[in-house]
């Protein structure tokens, strides 16, 4: 769909000798996303050239996601002084460091004639007056967003070190209609909120859908046959298949790593839930636990190894560790309070849960051991969290007290930068794609 | 190739809730009713003037839900009452078949709580089974905190959603 045709080479900027002055430290352009207390970087992002309005769309669609990520400050371009004509010679530095743009952006959209739109963009840094990346790209002009998303990422990843996440899309619950007799839809949209469509008609519940790792399915429960089942969507087709020949409810579904595996939770005759697992070619189901308690939310390391999950077995739900056959299931949250939908961070570093406590609900995340809690939200309602696929940012979802409903919201990891995610109706249920290919 | 399973649709019977839930949230007792008889919901006529074996009666006269502690699902000496006339009355009208929808406030996950009705649900059953109502007529269903009856942001409302209804000729049906 995208092609990315090939790094542009650095214009010549040799013109450019005569430089005002130019700090050492400032040599190299680096935002560190550990640092809590980093101030926003402030970037320059200049309308892209074109002869339509494609240019500036393309433009503020890059802003918005630097700005959304907290890590950087776009400057107001009523601030910009150079003007760009030919985004493919360096700009004046000086004018813009005079507005302390650390960083800028310039680019150039264009039709080819077989109707392909042509996008590049130059990534300069002001200070040490050269350009640290560009890039050209052909797609089709309904991809123009996925291009914007792109090319935001390229330039969170040349500033920060770590792969972008804009290029990506959420699969969530939409929620309509009166909260005793809502309507629960499967959705999906980009991350920034636009594209939305419908993946379900909303006659009966659906809850909780999550991506595959090959991004073209979602694995979720419905009430379609009467009673909550886990399912697969295959996400451009429509086509749906019922997880596993189960007795009992179905629910909590989740791919493995890997995308061959659902590990969810089936209900006992006893009332009581185990998890399991169902491989998608063998059909071979998996018993993982078998404990007198309810065990749900089920989430695998990145490297398929461990598998973290809720449980109840000491009298009220806490978050446990076990290996993925279900082996030497070890407790790890002891912060006080109650612990639920646990989720491991792509990077495999952190696990990211849902914390009640004091009458709030908390998001927060711990080492994978369960040390180092940190809470990152807090509020009378919300649960969910999901992982942006570079592991810096979570969004989940909140239901403000008298609201009437929930919304989605995004944080990262310092807790500073919370922003809500735009919907037409009340959302729940987040789950984040891979970055798209 | 991964086989296309066929996907039935069947209609979940729906509770008689509407009413409760608004006189329920009203009255912000923390004393919970057991019973639409107990909230005053007999009607012009009175509780009496259901028919008897009517779901109408079921209802109104014996009680068609009960109501658990938070994060448990012992049934109470209370929800035992209720319980105990509900096997009476399916004893008497052999006829019904039965589903038991457990309930969950939205005060837990949405996972957690799905399971938690469920656990509520499958309580329910074996008490009624234990009162004498084969097993084979009971069907059980969990909606989690997903249709709540009560609406409010306290807990006068979260009180009244951590239930489990018995809701006539569900299962089989």
């Amino acid at each position: 769909m995208i092609q990315k045709l090939r790094v542009l080479f650095t214009a010549a900027a040799v013109a450019l000798g005569a430089v005002t002055f130019v700090a050492p430290a400032q040599a190299q352009l680096v935002i560190d996303v550990n640092k809590g207390n980093v101030a926003p970087l402030p970037i320059a992002v200049t309308d892209f050239l074109s002869s339509d309005a494609m240019g500036a769309e393309i433009s503020s669609i890059i802003t918005a996601d630097l700005k959304r990520s907290g890590l950087f400050a776009p400057i107001a371009r009523e601030a910009f002084i150079e003007k760009i004509t030919n985004p493919d010679v360096a700009p004046r530095f000086q004018d813009w460091q005079v507005i302390n743009a650390q960083a800028i952006v310039t680019g150039r959209v264009s039709k080819e004639p077989d109707g392909r739109l042509r996008a590049e963009f130059r990534l300069w840094d002001t200070f040490a007056n050269k350009q640290l990346t560009g890039e050209q790209f052909f797609a089709n002009p309904q991809n123009s967003r996925r291009v914007a998303h792109i090319i935001a990422d390229a330039i969170y990843e040349a500033l920060t070190g770590e792969k972008g996440y804009f290029d990506t899309r959420v699969v969530y619950i939409d929620e309509s209609g009166s909260k005793a007799q809502r309507v629960k839809r499967l959705a999906i949209m980009d991350q920034d909120g636009a594209n939305k469509r419908f993946l379900s008609d909303g006659r009966t519940i659906s809850l909780t859908p999550r991506f595959s790792p090959n991004r073209q399915e979602i694995t979720y429960m419905s009430y379609e046959s009467g009673q909550p089942q886990v399912y697969l969507l295959q996400i451009e087709t429509g086509q749906r298949e019922l997880v596993g020949n189960f007795p009992g409810m179905t629910f909590a579904p989740r791919f493995s790593p890997d995308g061959q595996k659902v590990i969810m939770s089936l209900l006992r005759d006893d009332g009581n839930s185990n998890i399991f697992t169902m491989d998608l070619r063998s059909r071979n189901t998996m018993r993982l636990t078998n404990s007198n308690a309810i065990d749900t939310s089920p989430s695998y390391s990145p490297d398929g190894s461990r598998v973290v999950f809720t449980s109840d077995r000491g009298g009220q739900p806490q978050i446990y560790v076990m290996g993925a056959d279900g082996s030497g299931a070890q407790r790890i949250s002891f912060g006080g309070g109650s612990y639920s939908t646990p989720v491991w961070s792509p990077r495999g570093d952190l696990i990211a849960f849902t914390k009640q406590t004091g009458g709030e609900f908390q998001i927060g995340v711990m080492k994978t051991d369960g040390s180092g809690e940190r809470i990152l939200s807090s509020g009378f309602q919300q649960e969910g969290p999901t992982w942006a696929p570079n592991g810096r940012v979570i969004m989940f979802f909140r239901e403000a007290a008298g609201s009437g409903g929930p919304k989605l919201y995004s944080v990262d990891l310092t807790g500073r930068n919370e922003q809500q995610i735009p919907t037409d109706n009340f959302a729940s249920d987040p789950a984040w794609s891979p970055l798209l290919e | 190739m991964r086989r296309i399973a066929a996907i039935t649709r069947n209609p979940i019977a729906v509770a008689l809730v509407a009413s409760l839930a608004i006189a329920g949230c009203a009255s912000k007792k923390n004393n919970v009713p057991n019973s639409a008889a107990e909230l005053g919901l007999g009607g012009a006529g009175g509780a009496g003037a259901a028919t008897p074996g009517s779901s109408q009666d079921f209802t109104v006269n014996v009680g068609d839900r009960i109501f658990f502690d938070t994060d448990s699902s012992a049934i109470r000496a209370d929800a035992q009452q209720t319980l105990s006339r509900q096997a009476q009355w399916l004893q008497q009208y052999p006829s019904y078949a039965i589903t038991v929808e457990g309930h969950a406030d939205e005060r837990g996950t949405r996972e957690y709580n799905l399971a938690l009705g469920a656990r509520r649900a499958a309580a329910t059953r074996d008490f009624l089974a234990s009162r004498g109502v084969p097993a084979n007529r009971i069907r059980t269903l969990s909606y989690g905190k997903e249709r709540p009856v009560a609406v409010c942001d306290d807990i006068s409302c979260w009180s009244q959603n951590r239930r489990a209804v018995t809701v006539l000729g569900g299962a089989g049906s």
